[in-house]
């Protein structure tokens, strides 16, 4: 599960367990826990840009969170550029953070409506102590040029803004403290769809620009398979698939992958009418409540009793240079399945 | 030919806002005939959803005003009837589903009480025979359990599962028309795929027609006969599905189209529609996409461009719509 080329990982993720206590009662005493994430694992290569997919409940955000250590872990550890940052200290944090940012959903709820969007993206620099006040509004000019903005806008609102507008400042904002590790969560979901493609082609420029590493969190596969070298599919707070963007969505071997890219809305009549879609039955199960063995038992096609059972460790049925990892006792059937099943994937 | 089931011709809506009057609809015009299905596709401010809200009679007068036009059920004028005619046909002949399922359901009161509610202010029924009928609704709309789950509140429910109400609550009645404002947006893509095919399978089982509002153009290829695609209150493209994908003749449908991803082969650089939408509140007296147009020229920023035919019941809003329509097909190139 490493990641491609030799250059190492900048983020390992060894086993994440997040859990977020269910209290009950006049003494609020535990009652149970949402498994938001449940022994994550993964490496993010130097320069990669990663995709992490899954329904809502899967635990993309909260997975985003605590690689950030904006929520403390459970157990598990996360390792950024060699430095393990779970048990890191305040002090410690404090010189790691403004090597990791991220960008959100909502540009406009997380942009300040009171405090002009130059004044935004300047107080990134002051919280963090970096340079001095003329260094600082050279460099906010230089932000806004680099996300495609008029420095001269530096005054103005966010209300003042398009969506997209406030996505780039948004961008500016995550620049500002020069990251080597950005996550983007949704963070073309809100947008139109006209928007989106230019957002799209912002953050592979500015990857390219400036050497960035990606964690790009969508539940729009078809934008994932875009922007990603490799990808994640992630089902109740567990890895189920994990590998290069093409093999998974060509050769996709767990059934919940299949489904998914059998959900992805071809814009072409033709084609759409010839495919066949694979209709998963019911909901996600309660995260607090997981199945018993294979999580996605409850939902899969390919169950057998073994599925109820025991729960599949991840394996291996890629190559040497391009692993293709998997949790799924009958990850071969499925993998045949989606060979001759030209009209299900898009 | 007998009058379609729903005729709307030259639809104005207007608000007045503290930054003066915006003009949300201009001058849209469409039939639908028992049993179609029609995607109205746009981005935020398109005037998608203020086009549905009017055949429902549902604009908020002030600040809302229709300024024009005729909006036609069965041959009746919907326009300027009666808050009580109207309450007759909403719900009963046309039925509407919104976005957010859970700010449309009554989180205090049980599903069945909200179902047989609706049953039986248009249809004269006992409250048991409304019970039977909310439950029946339940089971065809695929909540299991149906009858034991009436008692219900909506949040025991899950978001696919309360759309999924939503979608039996406006059923009820055995509507005509049943409009979906966005349904699928707030849902995962797999909830998405269920409510998708159920609409599909619910309009061939009780033949019903749809009007479907969406910002997602590959939402609709598989699920609608025809398409308008709108533009800052214009409707820019009008057209049956299949030649809108091989043939679209506005530059705006090629570059929504452009700018998703491609399927399968190698990856490119996406082709993004540069700027933005333009401002509501300022009027248009010339093509209002002209702005961020590849195909702009000079007549374009002098005239209006009319919605002109440029094959059968394909017409679009461009002053070099025969061009555009002849340029080498978007779909194939993305493939």
């Amino acid at each position: 599960m490493s990641a491609p080329n030799g250059n190492g990982a900048l983020v390992e993720v060894r086993d994440l367990v997040k859990h977020f206590p269910v209290r009950r009662g006049l003494l609020r005493r535990q009652v149970g826990a949402v498994q938001a994430l449940d022994g994550l694992s993964l490496d993010i290569g130097r320069g990669e840009t990663l995709g992490l997919v899954g329904e809502s409940g899967s635990g993309k955000s909260t997975a985003a969170r605590t690689i950030l250590r904006l929520l403390e872990p459970t157990r598990g550890q996360v390792v950024f550029d060699g430095e393990d940052i779970t048990g890191a200290s305040r002090t410690a944090l404090r010189a790691i953070r403004p090597r990791m940012q991220m960008i959100f959903q909502d540009p406009y709820a997380s942009l300040n409506p009171r405090k002009t969007v130059g004044g935004t993206v300047i107080e990134a620099l002051e919280v963090n102590r970096i340079g001095t006040a003329q260094q600082r509004r050279r460099r906010v000019d230089q932000l806004f040029d680099m996300v495609g903005l008029s420095p001269r806008l530096q005054n103005r609102y966010p209300h003042e803004f398009s969506g997209g507008q406030r996505q780039r400042i948004g961008i500016a904002r995550a620049l500002a403290t020069e990251p080597h590790f950005v996550i983007a969560d949704e963070a073309i979901s809100a947008l139109d769809v006209s928007i989106q493609a230019q957002i799209v082609n912002l953050l592979d420029d500015l990857k390219h620009q400036l050497e960035l590493t990606y964690l790009f969190i969508s539940h729009d596969l078809s934008m994932v398979r875009h922007i990603s070298d490799r990808v994640a599919v992630l089902y109740l707070g567990k890895v189920a698939e994990l590998g290069s963007s093409r093999d998974v969505w060509e050769r996709p071997l767990h059934p919940y992958t299949l489904a998914l890219l059998s959900a992805v809305p071809v814009p072409d009549p033709v084609r759409e009418s010839q495919r066949e879609r694979i209709v998963l039955p019911g909901d996600p199960p309660d995260p607090a409540d997981p199945p018993s063995g294979c999580r996605f038992h409850t939902r899969c096609a390919f169950a057998t009793d073994v599925c109820r059972v025991d729960e599949p460790a991840l394996r291996d049925l890629g190559t040497a240079q391009a692993p293709h990892v998997v949790a799924c006792h009958h990850a071969e059937r499925v993998r045949a399945s989606s060979a001759n099943g030209k009209e299900i994937i898009p | 030919m007998s009058a379609p089931l729903l005729e709307v011709s030259e639809l104005a809506v207007g608000f007045d806002t503290d930054e003066g009057p915006v003009q949300a609809v201009n001058q849209i015009s469409f039939t639908l005939a028992e049993g179609e299905a029609l995607a109205i596709v746009g981005e935020s401010g398109s005037g998608k959803s203020v086009t549905a809200l009017s055949i429902m009679g549902l604009v908020p007068r002030p600040p809302g005003r229709i300024d024009g036009g005729s909006i036609r059920f069965r041959g009746s004028e919907l326009l300027g009837a009666s808050e009580r005619e109207l309450r007759r046909v909403r719900g009963r002949y046309v039925a509407m589903i919104y976005q957010d399922p859970m700010t449309s359901l009554n989180p205090a009161l049980t599903v069945g009480r909200q179902i047989t509610e609706i049953v039986r202010h248009h249809l004269d029924l006992s409250s048991r025979q409304a019970a039977d009928r909310a439950a029946e609704l339940l089971s065809l709309v695929g909540i299991p359990n149906a009858t034991g789950r009436l008692g219900d509140h909506p949040h025991q429910f899950s978001g696919g599962q309360r759309q999924r109400i939503l979608i039996a609550m406006a059923l009820s009645c055995d509507p005509a028309v049943l409009i979906a404002d966005e349904p699928t947006t707030a849902l995962d893509v797999t909830v998405q795929a269920q409510i998708i095919e159920l609409v599909k399978d619910l309009r061939e089982r009780l033949g019903m027609a749809i009007i479907w509002i969406t910002h997602d153009l590959g939402v609709v290829a598989g699920m609608v006969d025809k398409v308008a695609v709108m533009y800052s209150g214009y409707a820019v493209e009008q057209a049956p599905v299949g030649e809108l994908f091989a043939q679209p003749s506005h530059p705006y449908t090629v570059g929504l189209l452009r700018s998703l991803p491609t399927f399968g082969g190698e990856r490119r650089r996406l082709t993004p529609i540069p700027g933005a939408p333009p401002d509501p509140a300022r009027g248009v007296d010339a093509c209002p996409f002209a702005p961020r147009c590849d195909w702009v020229i000079d007549r374009c920023h002098e005239e209006f461009p009319d919605l002109t035919a440029v094959a059968p019941a394909h017409g679009a809003a461009c002053h070099r719509r025969d061009e555009v329509r002849d340029a080498p097909a978007v779909v194939d190139a993305a493939r």
